[in-house]
């Protein structure tokens, strides 16, 4: 059942990715009215984040105190949603509808314009202009499908009052990959996700957009190949991902043997979704960069807790957030055209552009600026009793949580190990990580794009590397895999991967 | 435009000595000043590892025993020494070429035009200078008055003089070459210490070195990498203490050696130093890193009809009589004609004639008729007859003068052998048209071949002639290359290299010329012949010594294989890391989580190499990763092998041998190394 529930997912996916993806591309082929620089570009997307930011904290703070406020308002304003809060108890709906869901739509908003104009720049047009994007970005792609996508999932149960405006909100909380949930436990919550059904709708609308953005981008250059190729490297580990947690989580964890249990690991599971529907929805929340969940992590086998871990340790790369996942793809392709292109006995290019000292220099910083902030954040949290605060669990166990806190906020996802609990120096910890590895990667890709828009375009020939085929396709998922390896693995080995080798308990 | 001599087969390769020499192994030690190796932030971090280990082995303390921390220094002393070894090897092999052009450079005396001398070293841009048979020529130049042979064996290795004359494109002289006769004026074009010679001399020692744009990316990308596996290290002692796992720093600096990208840090101004070497033993000059890097990246090749596609000498091929004409009777007018004609074309015309039983013979009373602009014809009158060929409407003109009529086949003749790319030459006796003669140019055999190679690489070739369109055309089809420029002059050059760079594409070039200065300048990678002018060869940015325009195919494959070398050892070095993590990391924590009464924790199970100890395991990356680099030299300086492929193809060939490669190759490396470490010494 669990194999015949995601090959229907994946058809529905393939069939989405054209459609959507055709239809975003139209919506950002247009000349805008005053076209801006990189900079000029990047300076109104900051001016917009600042001011979203200070207006959802003065509205959080109507019910939370200043440090909380802090992380939470960071949170939104990143698409990370991470919550060291309980929605129900802590805030109303009302300002759950104004403050939280807002940042919903703007936030995806401005990480899917900051990839256009990646793309843009590849492909040498203009930039265009952050705020025409942004309004349509939110009325053309966002708002519509969100306002049907509510609609179906009321119709299957989800609450929708104006006490409780929860159909309205998971919706973007799953198409904007935000991932911060109405309710404390999030996508487990019958009010938010009462059925099968429902589930493979919220996994396939926080795939719809960064998978179908492939599309967009192949589209936008020209070359429907070259999207493809994009989709395949993600689709890839992508299902690698599924599969191992889904036959992990088959398995009863060390725990659960030693107290006799046999069959699969379903503590923490909702039994309404099953092995597969959980498996299957881990993979999708933590490969793009949503974070919502509907099985506690913190519940998972070793192996089954090291998939997700992983996701974030590629950079949520693989599909990714709306726009960032592609942005940060495309920075991983650059690399990696960069070490293949000069395997071919040229000067790397990109679809005609040379890839020189400046680009490489933005790309590395880009791609190096979130993992870095996670190995350093995890080292304080883990060596200072104000980081020690927040574990709960002893052993590999509670350091995988606090390294999966800062990995998952790092890379904006929000998903948690549910044992870290929030207190005001996680807070701060955690807000800053949130702004750094939200906003430094989107300047460093918006020069990207700034340097490449420029760039004379050289044609290509037998001598070029193509960089659609299956051998370079190859080269990507290698780049993504090493770099993630190379970075994270010896703390990967430190907490899920101790676990998933012993049976004994910590 | 010089109809440029064939040029030998196979230019004579320069030694290239592998074996370090004692001034090699001085200057690597030398290059331990950290001054030096700030320049490399790969091998500087070793370098401060090195000393950092050194240190905790002297003082002594921790857990570490003293022997472990010994070695570990040593060989993190040894990876910089062997990564120091290997630029000084690529610069050794530069040095005994500078050596003998230095011996060259000797203080000489300059006998000014206007009376006085003056010390060579002191000459200036503007001075002119008498230079007699023997002496040597003070500085580069350009003749203004004379002509004189000059041994130029000094630069070019060959040893046959040259002739240099004022006026035309033989005008350029070099200091440090010897005038062998007659006396010229030399106009000196040169300033103080700038001359060709010396900087040839910096060339060929790579001290005039400057990073060029593709190695300045890289770099940037190791030091990003560097800086990575720095945090990445220093992270993990706080990891490791939280899991109650104690690592020591020589422990903490191993890794870090053996994860940042060593191997290519080591090799990449070796592997841009060989490059350039690889040149001069090939008789180029680059005068900059940079030109040698943007020929592999040449789209379109701008090369020669004469000289370079075809021999450059028109040869007889066919003889066309005329109806009622032997062929016999053609062959034997067309050899009279010809016998006293020391034209290439003429002695063709007699070898011919040979294959019609027609031997050579003594004339009897003659008169030679030498061409000249005005008839466009030659001949012979001989016994009475007048004999004459040239031109179609020449012999016309010239048979209706003797009263005769040409026959109207001819016209019709004339034509077909132009239109199938040759030169048509009438031949007439008397008032009698007899026939025509085809002189045809003839491809360089091979070049056809060549073609095809560039353009698997993806290399356009456009041939440049004056010939007419017609001609050209054929000429180009028989060759094989891709498009041609007809009725060429320097101006349309130019123009055409800019279309072309106006398309995004990259241009090569050769020229000897003048009139080909602006066309060499304009060209993203000019090679001037040295028997150019001096114009041509300040306008390029390479130099050929051997003047022999079919090596631009060369250059290229050097510039790409300088390339593929950079980008296949990067591979190597990344993906050993992986191989490195697993000897390591399960040494740390061989112990951490280990269940109560046990010595091995769950991962002392990811040790898939087996390593005998943790101290070996250890040892053994670092000694791998140290010794990897000499035994990469050798790719490093000969380049790895490259075959003119797509593009797809060479990326699926070198990311299986480089990338696929470097992941095994160190799992089989460390293991080997551990058995020698651990098996026989113990450790």
């Amino acid at each position: 059942m669990a194999w015949v529930q995601l090959i229907v997912f994946c058809a529905v996916l393939l069939a989405i990715v054209p459609l959507l993806g055709g239809y975003i591309a139209r919506v950002f082929t247009y000349e805008a009215r005053r076209p801006q620089t990189w900079k000029q570009y990047a300076v109104s997307l900051i001016t917009f984040s600042v001011l979203s930011w200070l207006f959802l904290y003065l509205v959080l703070r109507a019910r939370m105190p200043w440090d909380l406020s802090f992380n939470t308002t960071s949170s939104f304003v990143t698409n990370t949603n991470w919550q060291y809060y309980a929605g129900e108890t802590t805030l109303t709906g009302f300002i759950q509808m104004v403050g939280l869901a807002v940042q919903n739509f703007v936030s995806a908003a401005v990480g899917l314009v900051v990839a256009i104009v990646l793309i843009r720049g590849i492909a040498g047009r203009p930039l265009g202009n952050f705020f025409e994007d942004l309004t349509r970005a939110v009325v053309r792609i966002l708002l519509p499908i969100s306002f049907v996508g509510a609609l179906i999932l009321a119709s299957q149960g989800v609450v929708q009052s104006l006490d409780l405006p929860v159909a309205s909100q998971e919706i973007i909380k799953v198409l904007g990959t935000n991932g911060g949930g109405f309710f404390n436990v999030n996508s487990a919550m019958p009010f938010e996700n009462p059925n099968g059904l429902t589930n493979v709708l919220e996994m396939l609308a926080m795939l719809a957009i960064p998978a179908s953005l492939t599309f967009t981008y192949g589209r936008m250059v020209g070359s429907a190949r070259q999207g493809w190729t994009i989709f395949g490297v993600m689709f890839a580990i992508f299902l690698a991902g599924v599969v191992v947690v889904y036959l992990a989580e088959l398995q009863a964890t060390p725990a659960q043997q030693a107290a006799g249990l046999t069959g699969a690991n379903l503590e923490g599971k909702e039994l309404r979704f099953g092995t597969g529907g959980s498996a299957l929805w881990t993979v999708v929340t933590t490969a793009t960069s949503t974070g919502a969940v509907n099985a506690a992590f913190e519940s998972l086998t070793g192996i089954g807790g090291l998939v997700p871990m992983v996701n974030l340790a590629f950079g949520e790369s693989i599909f990714g957030g709306v726009g960032t996942g592609l942005y940060t793809m495309l920075l991983y392709v650059l690399l990696a055209v960069f070490i293949g292109g000069l395997m071919v006995g040229r000067t790397p290019e990109f679809l005609g552009k040379k890839l020189e000292g400046r680009e490489i220099k933005l790309i590395v910083l880009a791609l190096l600026v979130t993992p870095l902030a996670v190995l350093v954040t995890t080292s304080i949290a883990i060596s200072t009793d104000y980081g020690q605060a927040s574990i709960y669990a002893a052993g590999p166990q509670g350091f995988s949580e606090s390294l999966y806190a800062y990995m998952s906020q790092a890379n904006n996802n929000g998903s948690a190990f549910a044992g870290y609990t929030g207190v005001t120096f996680a807070d701060l910890l955690g807000g800053l990580t949130m702004l750094i590895g939200r906003f430094a990667p989107i300047v460093l890709t918006l020069a990207v794009a700034g340097a490449l828009a420029t760039k004379r375009v050289a044609p290509a020939g037998l001598g070029t590397m193509r960089t659609d085929t299956p051998t370079f396709a190859g080269l990507i998922t290698a780049t993504v895999v090493i770099v993630g390896a190379l970075t994270f693995l010896p703390a990967l080995l430190l907490g899920p991967v101790v676990q998933g080798l012993t049976t004994q308990l910590f | 435009m010089t109809a440029v001599a064939t040029p030998p087969a196979a230019p004579p390769q320069r030694p290239a000595p592998m074996r370090p020499s004692r001034s090699v192994l001085l200057d690597a030690l030398r290059k331990l000043d950290p001054r030096v190796q700030l320049r490399n932030p790969v091998m500087f971090v070793v370098e401060v590892g090195a000393v950092m280990t050194t240190v905790a082995a002297v003082v002594g303390g921790g857990d570490d025993p003293r022997w472990f921390t010994v070695t570990i220094a040593v060989w993190l002393w040894l990876t910089v020494v062997f990564a120091n070894l290997a630029e000084a090897l690529a610069e050794g092999r530069g040095r005994a070429q500078a050596a003998s052009l230095r011996a060259m450079r000797k203080t000489t005396t300059a006998r000014l035009r206007d009376g006085g001398e003056v010390a060579a070293s002191d000459l200036t841009r503007g001075d002119i200078v008498l230079v007699a048979a023997g002496e040597v020529i003070p500085g580069d130049g350009t003749v203004i008055d004379g002509i004189a042979s000059v041994d130029e064996s000094a630069i070019t290795g060959e040893s046959a003089p040259v002739i240099r004359e004022s006026g035309g494109d033989r005008s350029a002289v070099t200091g440090g070459t010897r005038v062998l006769s007659d006396l010229i004026v030399v106009e000196i074009t040169q300033e103080p210490g700038k001359s060709f010679l010396d900087r040839m001399i910096n060339l060929v020692e790579g001290a005039e070195r400057r990073k060029t744009p593709n190695e300045i990316a890289l770099n940037i990308l190791l030091a990003g990498l560097t800086l990575v596996f720095l945090v990445v290290v220093v992270a993990l002692k706080p990891f490791a203490d939280f899991a109650g796992t104690d690592v020591s720093l020589t422990t903490l600096i191993a890794l870090l050696v053996a994860l940042i990208p060593t191997t290519i840090g080591a090799l990449l101004s070796a592997i841009g130093i060989a490059g350039m070497d690889r040149l001069v033993r090939r008789n180029v000059l680059a005068l900059s890193g940079r030109a040698v890097e943007a020929s592999g990246d040449v789209d379109v090749l701008l090369l020669d009809k004469t000289g370079t596609i075809t021999l450059g000498n028109r040869q007889a091929s066919e003889f066309v009589p005329m109806p009622g004409v032997e062929e016999v009777a053609l062959a034997e007018a067309a050899q009279l004609a010809s016998l006293a004609d020391e034209t290439p074309e003429g002695r063709s015309i007699v070898v011919l004639a040979k294959r019609y039983g027609l031997r050579e013979r003594e004339l009897g009373t003659h008169a030679f008729v030498p061409f000249t602009a005005e008839t466009r014809m030659s001949g012979i009158d001989h016994e009475g007859t007048r004999l004459r060929k040239g031109a179609g409407d020449a012999i016309i003109a010239f048979v209706e003068a003797e009263g005769g009529q040409a026959p109207h086949e001819l016209r019709s003749v004339l034509g077909k052998i132009a239109r199938d790319g040759g030169t048509p030459l009438a031949v007439a006796r008397d008032a009698q048209v007899l026939g025509v003669i085809h002189l045809k140019d003839t491809v360089k055999d091979g070049m056809r071949a060549r073609f095809e190679q560039l353009r698997a690489m993806g290399i356009r070739t456009i041939m440049v002639t004056g010939d007419n369109r017609l001609t050209a055309a054929k000429i180009a089809e028989e060759a094989g290359v891709d498009d041609f420029l007809a009725e060429a002059t320097p101006e349309r050059k130019l123009e055409l290299i800019k279309e072309e760079q106006s398309h995004g594409r990259l241009v090569a070039m050769t020229g000897d010329g003048t009139n080909d200065a602006p066309a060499l300048a304009q060209a993203d990678v000019g090679v001037a012949m040295n028997t150019g002018t001096q114009a041509a060869r300040e306008a390029g940015n390479m130099v050929d010594l051997d003047s022999n325009p079919t090596k631009l195919i060369e250059i290229v494959e050097v510039g790409k294989q300088l390339l593929i070398t950079r980008g296949a050892l990067t591979t190597f070095s990344i993906a050993n890391d992986i191989a490195k993590y697993f000897a390591i990391l399960p040494a740390i924590f061989v112990a951490t989580y280990a269940a109560a009464g046990e010595s091995e924790g769950p991962l002392a199970k990811l040790n898939v190499m087996d390593l005998g100890t943790p101290q070996s395991a250890i040892i053994s990356a670092i000694v791998f990763n140290a010794i990897v680099i000499p035994l990469l030299v050798p790719i490093a300086l000969r380049g790895v092998k490259y075959k003119a492929a797509g593009a797809t193809a060479l990326l699926r060939r070198n990311l299986l041998i480089y990338g696929l490669g470097g992941l095994i190759a160190p799992f089989v490396g460390i293991k080997l190394i551990d058995l020698v470490v651990h098996g026989l010494l113990g450790a």
